[in-house]
């Protein structure tokens, strides 16, 4: 068994710096890769993408940027753990195969980690009993059945693990939580056990650390964003992890950023809710049970983490079709920029009253005023410039369409010193909700294939 | 002494649909007593009015220095159905920091 495997952050969402993956397996020793694409509206997006070409749905980015890291990855054995799948990991496996044959690399193995993707199998589980009722307001699966875009289940690190068991070099998942990524090459590498909690909490925290890149080695750092140096060669976080279940936090020499108690607190509390139940498929973690040490320059180490045993459902997020909404913005320059922007707004309310469009929302922010912080934003003295932004929500695309006809007119129809309308007509989006919802553990199993080039 | 936030802690803000989580976490050891005594639900609840329409929840991590905050119903419906900007609540933080309260304890900034 080794003492120590070091797992590396290269992306903490789809469109993070592309640098970082090949910084990562290039500025210092690593053992693992592990890159998180996919957030809660992505599987939409990707759905339909799939929709329509049977071979796309997936991270696309990705392809091209194994196709650059193959050979370096190949060279020094490093392993590569990523959601990047989407709902077509499988189509993903076969482009990285075929990236990899251009390459002249003649041995690869990859392994696809399926069956998450629930959404041509809901009528199935529903005659089964399993309601799928959204599990926040109790809502039943009824009122959105004709509009479901995606439907998956959070998969954790076991399966995972299996691929990496079997001798996949690069691992492909459709939706699995982030946290299963960095856990999975510890259960892998120590032979953990399915009731070792304390050590797969630690795991989880470590994937928590690790999910959002930067955001633990010196990005959107609140507490002296100006003490972090050089975060144009920010270096993304490591972690080190040790069979004991003893996690170090670091980043590689020479890079930019930082890791320090700080920067990691501020990860550890980023999206979670009540710290003593941290869930995932795997195992619960108790976030109030972490001890942090200053462990040397940009080294924070993680001990006592305590866990408990998961819950016996898996989580499912669908996305189902909710409207539309259009944005519009305007700018107005001084003087009286406030004042203008506020008469443009109220112009433009009552030529919609007049034209009888209905809107389930509609939402006025003033950029430089009020947009971030709302009733509580503090303003001091005059504005050179304020941009008026105008959202709107309704069922009726025309509506959404027609509004969009509306804001320009104010340049010529409204308060003088206007400007920024270069970008054209606010399009129409489609609005994806997010329905989330249990299924039991016994209704479906993960599925592990690894094939080899 | 009167004190704003900003000045004992530090802190990051995200989203999970439409609730927004604040973590404020003590700038040192001897600061977190004073947010866990002043920085309470109800307190938070009354500064973000207008923005967090639902309830607010508190949790508390002692061994991070750290108090989490999740305030309901605070980000248009969260998600692509919000008309925000700021959709995801990314600069609640810098909101909550700037809270000021009297304290009757002296303490060295």
């Amino acid at each position: 068994m080794k003492e120590k495997i070091r797992i590396a952050s290269g992306q903490g969402f789809w469109g993070d710096l592309l640098t970082a993956p090949r910084d990562q397996v290039t500025k210092g020793p690593v053992d693992y890769l592990v890159m998180d694409y996919l957030a809660e509206v992505t599987m939409s997006i990707m759905q339909k993408q799939k929709r329509k070409d049977p071979r796309q749905g997936y991270a696309r980015d990705l392809v091209p940027l194994l196709e650059e890291l193959l050979p370096i990855l190949v060279e020094k054995g490093i392993r590569v753990i990523t959601n990047g799948g989407g709902v077509n990991p499988v189509a993903c496996r076969d482009a990285v195969f075929e990236v990899a044959r251009k390459q002249g690399i003649h041995a690869l193995s990859i392994g696809v980690v399926w069956g998450d993707d629930i959404l041509e199998r809901i009528g199935e589980f529903r005659r089964s009993g399993i309601s799928l009722d959204n599990m926040e307001t109790g809502q039943r699966l009824e009122s959105i059945l004709d509009r479901i875009v995606s439907a998956n289940v959070y998969f954790g690190a076991w399966p995972i693990a299996e691929a990496l068991n079997q001798g996949a070099q690069i691992v492909i998942t459709g939706r699995t939580t982030d946290t299963g990524l960095t856990l999975a090459p510890m259960i892998h590498e120590f032979a953990w056990n399915r009731s070792d909690w304390d050590k797969l909490a630690a795991g989880t925290v470590a994937g928590h650390v690790l999910e959002c890149g930067a955001q633990a080695s010196g990005g959107n750092f609140s507490a002296d964003w100006r003490s972090v140096p050089d975060l144009a060669h920010v270096g993304f976080p490591i972690a080190e992890a040790f069979p004991s279940g003893e996690i170090v936090i670091t980043k590689h020499p020479g890079t930019g950023g930082m890791v320090s108690l700080q920067t990691v607190k501020e990860q550890l509390v980023y999206e979670i809710g009540n710290p003593r139940e941290y869930i995932t498929p795997d195992c619960t973690a108790d976030f109030t049970s972490i001890h942090l040490e200053d462990a040397g320059e940009d080294r924070v180490k993680l001990i006592d983490i305590k866990g408990k045993g998961p819950t016996d459902s898996f989580k499912v997020s669908m996305s189902f079709l909710d409207g539309y909404t259009a944005v519009g913005t305007l700018t107005y320059a001084w003087p009286d920029a406030l004042e203008k922007a506020k008469v443009a707004d109220s112009i433009l309310r009552e030529r919609l009253r007049d034209l009888q469009l209905e809107f389930e929302e509609m939402r006025t922010e003033f950029i430089g005023v009020n947009a971030c912080h709302g009733p509580i934003a503090t303003t001091s003295g005059e504005h050179n410039e304020v941009m008026l932004r105008v959202g709107v929500r309704t069922k009726e695309l025309g509506a959404a369409e027609r509004f969009g006809k509306e804001i320009a007119p104010l340049i010529l129809t409204g308060p003088p010193s206007v400007t920024g309308f270069a970008g054209g007509r606010p399009k129409p989006s489609e609005v994806i909700s997010y329905w989330p919802a249990l299924i039991p553990k016994s209704a479906l199993a993960p599925k592990v294939t690894v094939e080899h080039l | 002494m009167r004190i704003r936030l900003g000045d004992i802690a530090h802190a990051r803000s995200g989203d999970k649909g439409d609730t927004a989580n604040i973590g404020v976490i003590a700038r040192r050891r001897e600061y977190y007593p004073l947010i866990e005594k002043y920085l309470t639900a109800p307190r938070v609840k009354q500064h973000f009015a207008g923005i967090a329409f639902g309830p607010v929840e508190r949790f508390e991590l002692p061994n991070l220095w750290a108090l989490n905050f999740l305030l309901h119903e605070a980000l248009g419906g969260g998600g692509t159905k919000s008309l925000k900007l700021d959709a995801q609540g990314k600069t609640l933080a810098s909101a909550m920091l700037k809270m000021e309260f009297e304290i009757t304890e002296e303490i060295a900034l």
